[in-house]
């Protein structure tokens, strides 16, 4: 099985810790002087998103994950899987509902999406950075408020609601930033 | 800082001198790891610290001397640490530790006044001392379970592959315990290291009647600055040392080292008694420019160099 030493830790590299893929945030050479060092790591559990801290005596050795990342676009859901293809190959993978995620919130059809695949199975879906959807409700804005800013719910076409602007009017096609799920402008 | 470090050993009569960075033997530390490059397919490494060169210079001539030069040890990156970087060692025959340890300070000092923020004041503790404010036990005394008890009582992590190696221990919880408690803006020095932790440096029996190393190191709060030793003058004794380092090398699954015969010889030859510290300027000049990180004194750290 591939694995890696301490000496090989960088930002980035996917690891087994306790029996899950994770990817090393920060690695810190722990050293008082002469004597035995140290590497102390941050790590994001890729299953669970978690941020765990871990330290190694150097010169030890950890398993890798067998971990990719590859450019996938989205095809339609039938309800139990979310379907991606990769545009390259026209290979198909179908991604469960723990895989996808939070990415499910903003995914119609088409988005250009990063799928990450441990051992082969997909295990995380990243959607574009910003999507962009239609309004499909909203009450209507208060005429007079636009100055004022405030915000109200608005149902987007993938069922997802956001907060908006309250001149927002339904029909409109919004730019929305997925990492943070907030309205960004009119598209 | 080198303006004032020249002048600082040119008033006290200490010579700069210069050896090879180098050499065809190296340091057998089973903490160290060398860089390797290749003449006519012979290894040839590059030095951790000047120091054999520098011992086999005292050996032949027994002057004071000073050296300021790259070192460069592999494995060595972080906010602190770069594999590259600049020591400055010197050697003072007829010293003590405690002599040395007194003009470290004083050079210290004379940056920091040339700063407007001298002199210092440094406060001496023993590895006994500190381990025992800091943790309640008496680090000669105490064995690897004992300490993994101990971890486990104060909730200090476990690191992966930390079994039962005392020495370990100590390094570990050197770090989490008790480099932590020094005064964060404080210089300290810890002396009479456990005699397994210096390859190097003489043996004497404390107060206590405790066998310890004559070894030193300065820290700024917890950040180390210099190490010394009152140096090892045996040359069987130093032969003995390295193979048993070599012995830990291999039982690590390292590649052992050859041992620098042209060192030993020059042990055999007559070292003077003397005593020498090697400082780190990259370090020194983050406290002096009131720095965070190694990268912020470096023109071109490792990641750009």
């Amino acid at each position: 099985m591939a694995s890696y030493s301490t000496n090989e830790f960088k930002n980035g590299l996917k690891i087994m810790l306790d029996g899950d893929p994770c990817s090393i945030t920060e690695n810190i050479l722990v050293k008082p002087g002469k004597g035995q060092a140290f590497n102390r790591i941050k790590a994001k559990n890729l299953k669970t998103g978690r941020t765990l801290e871990r330290t190694f005596k150097t010169t030890e050795t950890v398993e890798a994950a067998d971990v990719e990342d590859i450019d996938v676009e989205y095809l339609y859901s039938d309800g139990e899987q979310w379907h991606f293809m990769e545009p390259t190959t026209y290979e198909q993978h179908a991604a469960d509902k723990v895989a996808v995620g939070d990415a499910a919130k903003w995914l119609k059809g088409q988005e250009a999406c990063v799928m990450t695949l441990w051992n082969g199975e997909p295990l995380s879906i990243t959607p574009p950075n910003f999507v962009e959807l239609a309004v499909t409700q909203t009450d209507p804005g208060l005429k007079g408020d636009t100055a004022q800013g405030g915000s109200k719910p608005a149902t987007l076409e993938t069922g997802t609601e956001v907060k908006v602007p309250l001149f927002i009017d339904e029909g409109d096609v919004l730019k929305i930033d997925t990492r943070t799920g907030d309205y960004v402008s009119r598209a | 800082m080198l303006q004032n470090i020249r002048a600082f050993f040119d008033v006290r009569g200490v010579l700069e001198v210069e050896t090879p960075l180098m050499s065809a033997a190296a340091t057998t530390d089973p903490h160290l790891n060398s860089f390797v490059t290749r003449y006519h397919n012979r290894p040839h490494y590059l030095n951790t610290s000047p120091e054999f060169a520098m011992k086999r210079l005292l050996a032949s001539h027994g002057q004071a001397i000073y050296q300021v030069c790259k070192s460069f040890r592999a494995d060595e990156l972080g906010p602190v640490h770069n594999p590259e970087f600049t020591l400055l060692e010197w050697y003072r025959p007829g010293f003590d530790m405690f002599q040395l340890m007194q003009e470290l300070g004083e050079l210290v000092s004379a940056l920091m006044q040339a700063q407007a923020r001298g002199p210092v004041e440094i406060v001496s503790l023993s590895y006994a001392e500190a381990f025992e404010q800091a943790t309640g036990h008496n680090p000669h005394a105490i064995s690897a379970q004992e300490w993994r008890h101990f971890a486990l009582e104060r909730g200090i992590e476990q690191p992966v592959g930390l079994e039962d190696d005392v020495d370990e221990w100590l390094d570990w919880l050197l770090t989490q315990c008790v480099l932590p408690a020094l005064d964060s803006e404080c210089f300290t020095y810890i002396y009479d290291y456990p005699a397994s932790q210096s390859a190097l440096a003489k043996c004497r029996i404390d107060e206590a009647g405790q066998t310890v190393a004559c070894r030193f190191e300065l820290f700024y709060g917890g950040l180390e600055l210099a190490n010394g030793f009152d140096e090892l003058q045996d040359s069987e004794e130093q032969r003995r040392r390295f193979t048993r380092e070599n012995q830990a090398r291999q039982a690590k699954g390292l590649q052992s080292i050859d041992i620098d015969e042209y060192f030993l010889s020059a042990l055999e030859h007559g070292l003077p008694q003397c005593s020498g510290v090697a400082v780190g300027l990259d370090r020194l000049l983050m406290l002096l420019s009131v720095s965070a990180a190694i990268e912020d004194v470096l023109a071109f750290p490792f990641s750009r160099s």
